[in-house]
């Protein structure tokens, strides 16, 4: 342990005040319990979200029209699989090993986005998830550069790179859909259709009901609130949507000249409630695959160790 | 047999193991025992497809544009495909996917490294392009023999049912069809037999490096480069042709 002449009370003020000051916490750096596990909850949460969501798209690898659509999907949601492990390697950095937040996960007491609840019953839907899910995750993530922990800054910075990157590709994978036959207009359509609200929800709940919310902007973790990520967003979706022809599913969608921004429509709580809480449609599965084949790849890991044991005695 | 017709049945060929053997490596993505190794195996499983791109493209050239990448790829039915039996067994463990690994990679390194200097230019750069990969592979399906073999008593069990159970389809990579045989002498195609005896020999030495047994009994089982697959090779080409089939004649 790291013996500090300072009072709790003066260090918590010394690290707002270098919070305020725009200087990065780094992992060696004193830092009131309840902000390193509020950010080992947001970042496992992170890294969790980037591993369960592998398996939506994951879906469609074996079954992608094209070998060039093939190839981009796989790299895709190889990428995905990098980042949750740079995520986990910035958690690991607070004092959490990765099978501690991967049994975390598998107990319930970790969370993944939970857009990745949703089915991807759909060729299309592998474009729509590439382009509004990862936008949505791009609008956040792009705050969350700034964040106030610099291992996870930096993590959000490699992050961001490669997901710009896969929002292009899904919007490209839509186009020939977008401008194809009748029936591939018609499965884009039902794609947005079924993907458009589960996105918005992606922001989390409006920032008078956020419980993480008020502290995690104090400390900056959190840069930018709920509602002005999600009003971010629509702003640049809207012209995508008309681009590609797709109608946005919201009769309340529409500009407002006063504010500048999109008003729309207000989310189902009731729906994004249930599905945080385990009742989606695929909850069950994805926790249910992500734990089988973690158990399967034991006698693996096991005689890794092993292994590596018997090499160093040696 | 003309030789114009034996080309493209050749290249055809070897799109062919390449494609399957990557669709069969992409099913690993995300249920690998850990996150490192979805990301390596996908890595071997995106070398295999895009030299399935490579050879397929030659192929559609060779042919005079008659046929797509993809129409190659995704609209033939199971007798059309030429692949080699052991690329398109089922994936089973990782044990059972690693030792099929190691069985392909001891062959395709050496392989490629003279198929890199076909007199055909356009295999000769295809395949000095795999060697890079294949050397990446073989390093890699090669520790993990050894580290199964040399890990747990669970590890070496299954390590060794695995060998046992591919081993018979060992063989079938040294045997060629008349297309290859004739393009032997023009030096466009490798005579494969040669390799063989080099090919046991690694096996069996890396099997007694990891503490396996080399089966004691011979076997061998062949079929598919005329065509005559296992069972699990209709699925997955079900499964990889759906949206082809569903909606025929769309772009994507």
């Amino acid at each position: 342990m790291t013996e500090y002449r300072l009072s709790d009370g003066e260090l918590e003020a010394a690290f707002q005040q270098r919070v305020d000051e725009e200087r990065k916490i780094e992992p060696k750096d004193w830092m009131p319990e309840a902000y390193r596990k509020n950010l080992i909850r947001q970042i496992s949460q992170h890294a969790h979200s980037e591993v369960i969501g592998m398996q939506p798209e994951g879906n469609w690898i074996t079954r992608a029209p094209t070998l060039k659509r093939k190839m981009i999907l796989l790299a895709k949601v190889q990428d995905e699989a990098g980042h949750g492990l740079y995520l986990y390697g910035a958690a690991e950095t607070l004092g959490v090993t990765r099978e501690e937040m991967i049994q975390a996960l598998h107990e319930g007491r970790a969370k993944y986005a939970s857009i990745f609840n949703y089915p991807t019953l759909t060729w299309a839907d592998v474009g729509v998830i590439g382009w509004l899910v990862d936008s949505a995750a791009i609008v956040n993530q792009i705050s969350l550069q700034r964040t106030s922990y610099g291992p996870y800054s930096r993590a959000m910075i490699r992050i961001c790179k490669e997901e710009s990157f896969h929002q292009r590709q899904g919007f490209e994978m839509l186009m020939p859909l977008a401008s194809g036959s009748p029936e591939q207009k018609a499965m884009a359509q039902d794609a947005m259709d079924r993907w458009w609200w589960p996105t918005l929800m992606m922001f989390g709940p409006h920032d008078s009901d956020s419980m993480h919310s008020a502290k995690s902007m104090q400390w900056k973790i959190k840069r930018r609130s709920n509602d002005e990520l999600r009003q971010d967003f629509v702003d640049q979706t809207v012209p995508q949507a008309e681009y590609l022809d797709l109608a946005i599913p919201d009769p309340d969608l529409k500009w407002n000249e006063e504010r500048g921004h999109y008003d729309f429509g207000e989310i189902d709580w009731d729906e994004f409630w249930a599905v945080v809480s385990g009742d989606g449609l695929c909850n069950r599965e994805r926790l249910d695959r992500h734990g089988e084949a973690h158990r399967e790849g034991e006698w693996v890991r096991e005689a890794m160790r092993a292994y590596e044991e018997k090499r160093q005695s040696t | 047999m003309t030789p114009s017709r034996a080309l493209p049945e050749f290249v055809l060929a070897l799109g062919d193991d390449s494609l399957v053997l990557g669709q069969r490596l992409s099913e690993w993505c995300g249920k690998a025992p850990f996150l490192e190794e979805d990301i390596a195996i996908a890595n071997v499983a995106l070398d295999y497809l895009g030299r399935a791109e490579k050879f397929y493209r030659y192929v559609s050239e060779l042919e005079g544009g008659r046929r797509s990448v993809d129409e190659i790829a995704f609209l033939r039915d199971s007798r059309a495909y030429r692949n080699l039996l052991i690329f398109e067994l089922p994936v089973g463990d990782f044990a059972r996917t690693m030792a099929r690994q190691f069985m392909v990679d001891a062959f395709h390194l050496p392989y490629l490294r003279r198929l890199s200097r076909s007199a055909d230019a356009r295999i000769g750069a295809i395949a000095a392009e795999a060697v890079k990969e294949s050397r990446y592979h073989l390093k890699r399906s090669r520790e993990w023999v050894l580290c199964l073999g040399g890990g747990t008593r669970e590890s070496r069990g299954r390590i060794q049912r695995a060998f046992d159970a591919l081993w018979g389809y060992g063989p079938e990579m040294f045997e060629m069809d008349r297309h290859e045989k004739a393009l032997i002498e023009s030096g466009v195609s490798v005579d494969r037999s040669a390799l063989k005896a080099k090919w046991q020999a690694s096996m069996t030495d890396l099997l007694a490096q990891a503490g396996l047994k080399v089966p004691d009994r011979e076997w061998s089982i062949a079929g598919g480069r005329d065509g005559v697959h296992t069972e699990h090779h209709g699925y997955l080409l079900a499964e990889m042709q759906y949206m082809q089939r569903a909606y025929p004649g769309l772009a994507w």
